[in-house]
């Protein structure tokens, strides 16, 4: 110590000497781009303390309390009865195991530590044994050891919490009150995460906030879109504002793999899955509800990785996402989650359980919410080898009553579809034949808004078609189906009217041999794209269901999505890095017609913006399409000057481009004809030097001056 | 009008080359045996016989007397183009990539590629106008660039020597004492290989391909960088109409991957451009497989592309496109 101090006072020494001022003003340092020295921003201040957690390195030991007290001979049979309990949730470590002996007794103290190899593994243990009876007079305590230095850093007295005055929030929405009316979108490419606007008018796109490494695995929007949500490894975040992106809002949770919005935007939950310590034991698996305002958990949930992967294949790592799926429409007041022979169904008002425990239903492998009442369908596949037939049934929550039943025989597989207003479902079922051999397929039609919710069934025309698409008309009443085992299948049209009787299903058209495998209805219902996305190297073609003709074709050759703005005017095609060449997206207008494209190398990701319900009522709705010429004329005023103004600028550019090179060529003649003598000489005076001005040309002039057409009739 | 399919090699070709008039030919491929055809109807006029290895360039004299071939049997040949007997072999110690005359033809300028422990070079060769007093020795080697120089050019009154190469930057050389003069802006400048560059009718600009997907043209004498062109696929050839202010760039992906995919996503298609103002006119498709030459006739009124697939295209441009306006 002296010795530094000694240092330091020679410098101060020389530099006084050398008449340097050693009084630096800090804020008069700028520190390259890029670099901070060592010095942690103010701004991660969030995240610095929960790396703190970690770095203390006690987030994987547990304390427990209320242990008999016991004399040193029985100090080996207690521990090992801990051993036993303990070591069954997690591996507890080499001397991992520490219970204290009080030094003038020789008695242990009634409390132990013990120590896993992760974090997870104690958590799980304070979890499962927290309330564990080991007797009538010990029952456990447990506690996480970082939790003490919590507790005990509560102040005695309580202090009254300081009320923070209000500042009116910025408007998250103000996007949807653009003046030329357009979209927005998010893309992704290379390190770079953009959002812009989406300017059809003047075939471009404007930029409206560009952030490099925004995320570190991917970009979502919030139902509604006024949020934009990243993902990193402390967590997930979401971003938003009146003009730009802010950060609103940080969910805490380590090594987040997905996250999904409620409806209504009022949750976020996450998940994220852990090694185990343990290879055969499973995943663990962790999964937060956030409150998206205010950042709080409303609810964890945690458990092996077997608990969640209950139906429904897919997802990652054998959990289906979400595992949550949220009920109810916009108002966010329902989730449900698959569980062996049960579906728990929770409600937002208390986050547990409706009536305190889960809807049983025997054997169940699916089921899916009405997207606007509170309505679950659920399916239960044959059971006892055909003894007992499949169902399918509709229940209402919170009061859990059977609205409908169906049962179906021989089922191989089954699919639920919702039309978005909630007044169809779909259930699309595979039956086996009577050999067993293969399966062919059949629609039943539920019309859930009519009175005993009637069923209908469909099948194709040949049955033993294959289905390779089927989707509704957005909040309309149509649904089309990709069908047949050729390579280029058919695609039907049917309405769930006929002209004469509402309570039928028939069919519209039937387009034979197209080249597609993906439905793209716009959201406004009316148009469709037929896409043949992969094999098909991204056929496009742009139909009119109200006409039954086709619009335009089209192709943007190795398209991997497909998506619609969410105002039906517009289409995004991309193609992400699934493909090396091609990446980058192409924007279309609803009829087909190509309005730009831009290449992006290693581009992952194209998301609309999405916007929030129309507040328009639909008698409004219906009256502005009714008298639309009247509402469009000062739009298209506006199109044709922004049209001109941009065929103007455009001129104006190539006009200064085009004078700009004859200047330069201009410049560049003289010089070469300078040295026109010098070049003559290295040619040893050759004279025809290749200014071919004086060349003479051979040109050859055709011209049409009459063609006159005569009819010559031959007599036999 | 349907373009002209002129089947004589055998290997993917590497160099076209027309001579001054506009009605021979030349082409050169990695099969041996440099081919000269008449212009104009694409029939075949004879084979210069004598490389053991991928020819990879070749030039024409004015007088379309001689021609020079660089082959990777590391031999520099000049022949007859009449006869096609061998004049003269310049023998270096690695493959030859490209070979130009001066102007007046009594210099030219080869590039050799690195090769064992040999870095690349750019030679400068006295060519006697009597082949019996041709001589082997180099006026200058000029040595420097990193990998294999791809090109080499004169500049105006053959004062520079214009190099691009796989180190991507474009280097204008002193042609007397071989010293380094100006570097291209790495900013400006292409970010990946250069396979190709050539010259204005006039030598006041040249234009520049490169694997980064795109060309680039630039100012003889300055080194300023002027247009760029980019493109979806990586370009190895390049060539200027002499006659129109288009600019053609053929590419495609790597042959390696090219028969793992669908042919459309090769982007084997000749690319026009407009000069000035940087727009994609339209695109001439036919090749199997990513094009590796582009040469225009002198005269402007047509074109030919060599490809990977062995085939040289020789296109006659249709009336309209001397009308194409944007």
């Amino acid at each position: 110590m002296a010795a530094e101090v000694m240092l330091m006072n020679e410098i101060e020494a020389t530099a006084a000497q050398m008449g340097i001022d050693l009084n630096i003003d800090f804020s008069s340092i700028q520190l390259p781009p890029g670099e901070n020295c060592g010095i942690i921003s103010d701004d991660e201040d969030v995240y610095h303390d929960d790396q703190l957690e970690l770095d203390s390195g006690f987030g994987n030991v547990i304390v427990v309390d209320n242990l008999p007290v016991v004399p040193r001979e029985k100090f080996e049979k207690l521990e090992g009865v801990i051993r036993k309990i303990y070591g069954q949730i997690g591996m507890i470590k080499e001397d991992g195991l520490w219970m204290p002996v009080d030094p003038e007794t020789k008695k242990t103290l009634g409390y132990c530590f013990i120590e896993y190899n992760t974090p997870q593994e104690a958590e799980l243990a304070k979890e499962k044994t927290h309330g564990y009876k080991l007797d009538r007079a010990h029952i456990f305590a447990v506690n996480m050891f970082d939790d003490f230095d919590k507790y005990m850093k509560v102040p005695d007295e309580w202090a009254p919490p300081e009320i923070k005055p209000y500042t009116p929030g910025e408007n998250l929405q103000k996007w949807l009150a653009d003046e030329k009316a357009r979209d927005q979108f998010v893309i992704r490419a290379g390190t770079d995460t953009e959002v812009l606007w989406n300017d059809a008018r003047q075939s471009k796109t404007e930029l409206v906030y560009k952030r490099a490494y925004w995320t570190e695995s991917f970009v979502q929007w919030s139902p509604m879109g006024t949020y934009l949500a990243t993902v990193h490894r402390q967590g997930a975040a979401v971003w938003g504002g009146a003009n730009t992106f802010n950060r609103l809002m940080r969910y805490a949770h380590p090594q987040v793999k997905l996250i999904d919005f409620s409806p209504g935007e009022k949750y976020l939950v996450t998940y994220s899955s852990h090694e185990p310590s343990n290879p055969r034991d499973a995943n663990r698996v962790v999964i937060n509800i956030f409150d998206v305002r205010t950042g709080k958990v409303m609810r964890d949930f945690k458990g092996s990785a077997d608990e969640f992967a209950i139906g429904g294949a897919g997802g990652v790592a054998g959990v289906s996402w979400p595992v949550f799926r949220w009920g109810g429409g916009k108002e966010d007041k329902y989730f449900a989650k698959l569980g062996k022979n049960m579906i728990s169904v929770y409600e937002t008002d208390t986050f547990s359980l409706i009536d305190k425990k889960s809807l049983k239903v025997e054997n169940v492998v699916d089921f899916s919410w009405s997207p606007t009442d509170p309505i679950i369908a659920l399916f239960v596949p044959e059971l006892g080898g055909g003894n007992q037939p499949a169902r399918v049934s509709l229940v209402q929550i919170p009061g859990k009553e059977e609205l409908r039943q169906k049962n179906l025989f021989s089922i191989s597989d089954c699919k639920m579809y919702w039309q978005s207003n909630g007044e169809y479902l779909a259930v699309k079922a595979d039956r086996y034949t009577k050999t067993k051999k293969s399966t062919y397929t059949g629609f039943e039609l539920f019309r859930i808004k009519e009175r005993d919710i009637p069923i209908e069934v469909l099948e194709l025309d040949n049955k033993n078609d294959k289905i390779i698409a089927f989707a509704w008309e957005p909040k309309g009443h149509r649904f089309a189906v990709i069908h047949g085992d050729n390579p280029r299948p058919d695609i039907s049209f049917y309405s769930m009217r006929s002209t004469h009787n509402l309570g039928r299903v028939s069919k519209l058209a039937t387009l034979k041999g197209k080249q597609a495998n993906a439905l793209f209805w716009s959201p406004g219902g009316r148009f469709i794209v037929l896409a043949g996305l992969k094999g098909f190297n991204g056929q496009l073609e742009f139909f009119n269901v109200d006409e039954l003709e086709t619009m335009a074709t089209a192709e943007h050759f190795m398209a991997t999505d497909v998506e619609w703005d969410p105002t039906g005017r517009y289409v995004a095609t991309s193609v992400t890095s699934v493909h090396e060449m091609e990446n980058g997206f192409n924007i279309w207008s609803f009829n087909g017609k190509l309005l730009y494209r831009i290449l992006k190398d290693h581009f992952f990701q194209f998301l609309w913006r999405p916007r929030p319900p129309s507040f328009l009522t639909p008698e409004k709705e219906e009256e502005i399409a009714k008298n639309l010429k009247k509402y469009s004329k000062k739009y298209e005023a506006e199109d044709q000057d922004v049209s001109m103004l941009l065929s103007e600028q455009d001129r104006e550019k190539r006009r200064m481009l085009k004078e700009e090179w004859e200047r330069w060529v201009g410049e560049w003649r003289r010089a070469h004809e300078e040295e026109q003598l010098e070049r003559q000489m290295l040619r040893d005076g050759e004279a025809s030097d290749e200014e071919e001005e004086y060349e003479a040309k051979e040109v050859e002039v055709e011209e049409v001056l009459d063609v006159s057409e005569e009819v010559i009739s031959f007599e036999e | 009008m349907r373009p002209i399919l002129m089947k004589g090699h055998e290997r993917p070709l590497t160099f076209l080359k027309y001579n001054r008039d506009g009605d021979l030919l030349f082409s050169c491929a990695k099969d041996h045996t440099p081919t000269v055809w008449f212009a104009d109807n694409g029939e075949r006029l004879g084979t210069y016989r004598g490389h053991n290895g991928a020819v990879w360039t070749c030039d024409v004299s004015r007088d379309s007397m001689r021609l020079v071939t660089g082959s990777a049997d590391q031999t520099v040949k000049l022949w007859n183009v009449q006869t096609g007997t061998q004049l003269y072999t310049f023998t270096f110690g690695s493959p030859a990539r490209s070979v130009e005359f001066a102007i007046g033809d009594k210099l030219a300028v080869i590039t050799t590629d690195p090769f064992m422990e040999l870095t690349s070079a750019i030679h400068v060769k006295r060519i006697a106008k009597d082949p019996i007093e041709q001589t082997e020795e180099s006026m200058l080697v000029i040595k420097g660039p990193q990998g294999r120089i791809n090109r080499a050019v004169w500049g105006p009154l053959n004062r520079t020597i214009i190099s691009a190469g796989e180190d991507a930057v474009i280097r204008i050389w002193d042609s007397e004492t071989g010293k380094l003069l100006r570097e291209s802006d790495k900013e400006s400048g292409h970010k990946k290989t250069i396979t190709s560059l050539t010259k204005s009718a006039d030598g006041s600009h040249f234009l520049t391909g490169s694997l980064d997907k795109s060309a680039r043209l630039w100012d003889t004498r300055t080194l300023t960088l002027i247009k760029t062109y980019g493109t979806e696929r990586p370009v190895n050839a390049v060539a200027m109409s002499p006659l129109l202010n288009h600019v053609v760039l053929g590419g495609g992906q790597d042959a390696s991957a090219v028969t793992t995919t669908d042919h459309r996503a090769g982007k084997f298609e000749a690319k026009f451009y407009d000069k000035i103002l940087q727009e994609e006119i339209g695109g001439v498709k036919g090749h199997f497989g990513p094009i590796n030459a582009l040469a225009f006739n002198p005269d402007g009124k047509s074109f030919s592309s060599g490809g990977e697939d062995g085939y040289v295209r020789l296109h006659h441009f249709d009336p309209d496109y001397f009308n194409i306006k944007i």
